[in-house]
């Protein structure tokens, strides 16, 4: 690349309302946030007309649809359980995400007072506040989020330093070869069309 | 997408029904012998009549014959079809180029229409000066053409606690490869300036879409400034509305969730916005219940794509085209292993061509088939010197919940009535 850029001049400045309008994000330090508040008791109302057709009443999930509370302390079982409360390391994420991108199918309508509201809910939920709790953008950084410490950058080139191999054994590797699980045992495959009258 | 892969229905029908329609074409062609195969002694309807003209076809479509030939979703996989994956026909492909209208598509609000005149894409946080293109703006810097592969993180995922779908377009179709046209991250980047953002070493793009999900994620300087594309052409045409039209973001050799479609902002910041994307998904929870984060290098990996259990072998036994793909986000392909007898030996395949950066490479192995049952498996090597685990290799390290990124060698069990099926073997 060269040393000075060169500048094509295209584009336009971008003005301090189109920024405003866009530049929604926040951060794990609470860079972003909207001055606001919510309770626990607003959230609930907040949460049963918004949220809870998908997330359930008690923000357990209905069906297949994301489950955002439960599943403390099962991330080393077999199943694990990821919520908000057992797996999401930081509270910005959620008002982040719900401000942006819920309601599924009506996203950004919500007031931020509404998402301070809805993720105060959430919390109680997931028994991480007391249920008179407010959430504001004042007290944000003090919740605790059970998982915080839980996640560890991608660490493949030294954890898995031995799938670089110099020679991949080529023959003789094994002694046999036994068949330990079948696709079609399961049979949960989707039908070809065409082959449905067969 | 949700994760269980675990809960599905199971379903009465045979899969795969092709031995006998094999059986009954091969009695009509030997019938045909004694006087002379009709289709050659008796005069054809399109060797006599015409065939449709050049204004019949504006924009064609693949022949009628060619109609297995799409895009499949697996409906048990998610809550609804809006915020899930269909998956590439990569069974029925060959060589390299992924055709754009069966390229496997993942939403997390729906495939957007955003025509070009409602177009904007702008650039702002630590630059010296926030910038809005249009999309003529776009086109108006100097362009770039690169073949890279997108596969979603997710590729695979339903295999790692066993055995699941039945076919390679199923295990392994999350995944196209095209040749982008478009305008390098740096460039726009530049334009706006870097100056503002004092050491580019600690700093981080956040690019988001344009759609209701926004899907952003973060992205470390280095890899913004190095070869990421800001692409709207896709094998030499518009991209398709699926894919992001009429601009999204392409990461060579990084997880296919960071190739940001229907690209609306990016926004130089001081730290990872740690966004949902990053932290509740694309995070890959390990036995002990801690998670990696920021997975983002989609590691080397390949697959038989014929013979598989949606390409049974049909014409008996003689001479046999084993082919697959391979590919590895952390350079090009070296070479492919190919192993008939579920990994005892190995014999080295014939790549198409040479393997490139980030690409699809097409691997061959011609085989005489004896008739007898096959453990078929392929080994990609790449260019960091990077051998493709098994996946006992891989839960070795990670266990079985860690959803993303299994790039385990694929097993797949030739009978002797040439039909194949997905299995793992010790």
């Amino acid at each position: 690349a060269p040393a000075l850029a060169e500048k094509y001049g295209l584009g336009r400045p971008a003005t301090a309302d189109e920024i405003a309008a866009w530049d929604l994000d926040v951060s794990p330090d609470g860079t972003g946030l909207p001055v606001g508040s919510g309770d626990v008791f607003t959230g609930e109302e907040v949460f049963a007309d918004n949220c809870a057709i998908c997330h359930g009443d008690f923000a357990e999930g209905v069906d297949n649809w994301p489950k955002l509370a439960g599943g403390m302390d099962t991330l080393n079982h077999d199943d694990p359980l990821k919520t908000v409360g057992s797996y999401w390391p930081y509270l910005s994420t959620t008002w982040d995400y719900v401000n942006r991108s819920m309601p599924f199918g009506n996203a950004q309508s919500l007031t931020p007072d509404e998402v301070y509201a809805i993720v105060a809910y959430i919390l109680y939920s997931n028994d991480l506040v007391d249920d008179d709790f407010e959430l504001s953008n004042e007290n944000f950084l003090d919740v605790e989020m059970p998982n915080a410490g839980g996640f560890i950058i991608d660490d493949r080139e030294t954890s898995e330093k031995h799938f670089w191999k110099a020679e991949p054994c080529m023959s003789n590797c094994k002694e046999s070869v036994e068949i330990t699980m079948r696709a079609a045992v399961l049979d949960v495959t989707p039908e070809e069309e065409g082959s449905e009258e067969v | 997408m949700t994760e269980s892969f675990k809960g599905m229905k199971p379903s009465r029908r045979q899969f795969l029904t092709g031995a006998a329609a094999a059986g009954a074409g091969a009695v009509a062609a030997g019938a045909a012998k004694a006087a002379g195969d009709p289709l050659i002694t008796e005069v054809q309807e399109w060797a006599q009549a015409t065939g449709e003209g050049v204004d019949a076809t504006p924009y064609g479509l693949p022949i009628q014959y060619e109609s297995d030939v799409v895009r499949r979703n697996v409906e048990w996989l998610t809550a609804d079809t809006i915020s899930s994956i269909n998956f590439t026909p990569i069974h029925a492909l060959d060589g390299t180029i992924t055709p754009q209208g069966c390229a496997f598509e993942r939403h997390h609000s729906g495939a957007i229409e955003l025509k070009k005149e409602d177009y904007r894409l702008m650039i702002n946080g630590l630059v010296d000066t926030p910038l809005v293109f249009t999309y003529e703006d776009l086109e108006r810097f100097p362009r770039e053409n690169h073949v890279y592969f997108c596969e979603c993180a997710a590729n695979t995922g339903m295999e790692w606690a066993g055995a699941q779908l039945n076919g390679a377009q199923f295990t392994h179709g999350m995944i196209h490869n095209m040749e982008y046209s478009g305008v390098s991250l740096r460039t726009l980047l530049e334009e706006a300036g870097l100056d503002a953002a004092g050491d580019l070493k600690d700093k981080w793009v956040y690019v988001e879409g344009a759609d209701a999900s926004s899907n952003g994620r973060s992205i470390p300087m280095e890899k913004a400034l190095d070869d990421v594309l800001v692409a709207f052409k896709a094998n030499g045409e518009a991209l398709r509305k699926e894919h992001g039209y009429p601009v999204r973001l392409v990461v060579p050799g990084w997880e296919g969730n960071m190739w940001v479609k229907w690209l609306r902002r990016i926004e130089v910041t001081n730290q990872a916005i740690e966004s949902r994307e990053e932290t509740s998904k694309y995070t890959d929870t390990l036995e002990d219940g801690t998670s990696r984060k920021w997975t983002w290098v989609m590691d080397a990996k390949s697959v038989v794509t014929s013979p598989s259990p949606q390409a049974p072998i049909k014409h008996g036994k003689g001479p046999l085209v084993i082919t697959g793909l391979a590919w590895s986000g952390r350079g090009a392909i070296t070479g492919v292993d190919v192993s008939i007898d579920g990994g005892k030996n190995w014999q080295e395949a014939r790549l198409a061509a040479p393997g490139t950066d980030k690409a699809l490479t097409r691997f061959y192995l011609d085989i005489e088939w004896n008739g007898e049952e096959m453990f078929l498996q392929s080994r990609a090597r790449d260019s960091s010197g990077y051998v493709q685990p098994t996946k006992a290799e891989l839960r070795e390290t990670r266990g079985l919940n860690s959803i993303y990124h299994n790039n385990c060698i694929q097993t797949w069990w030739v009978k002797a009535n040439g039909e194949a099926e997905n299995v793992e073997v010790s």
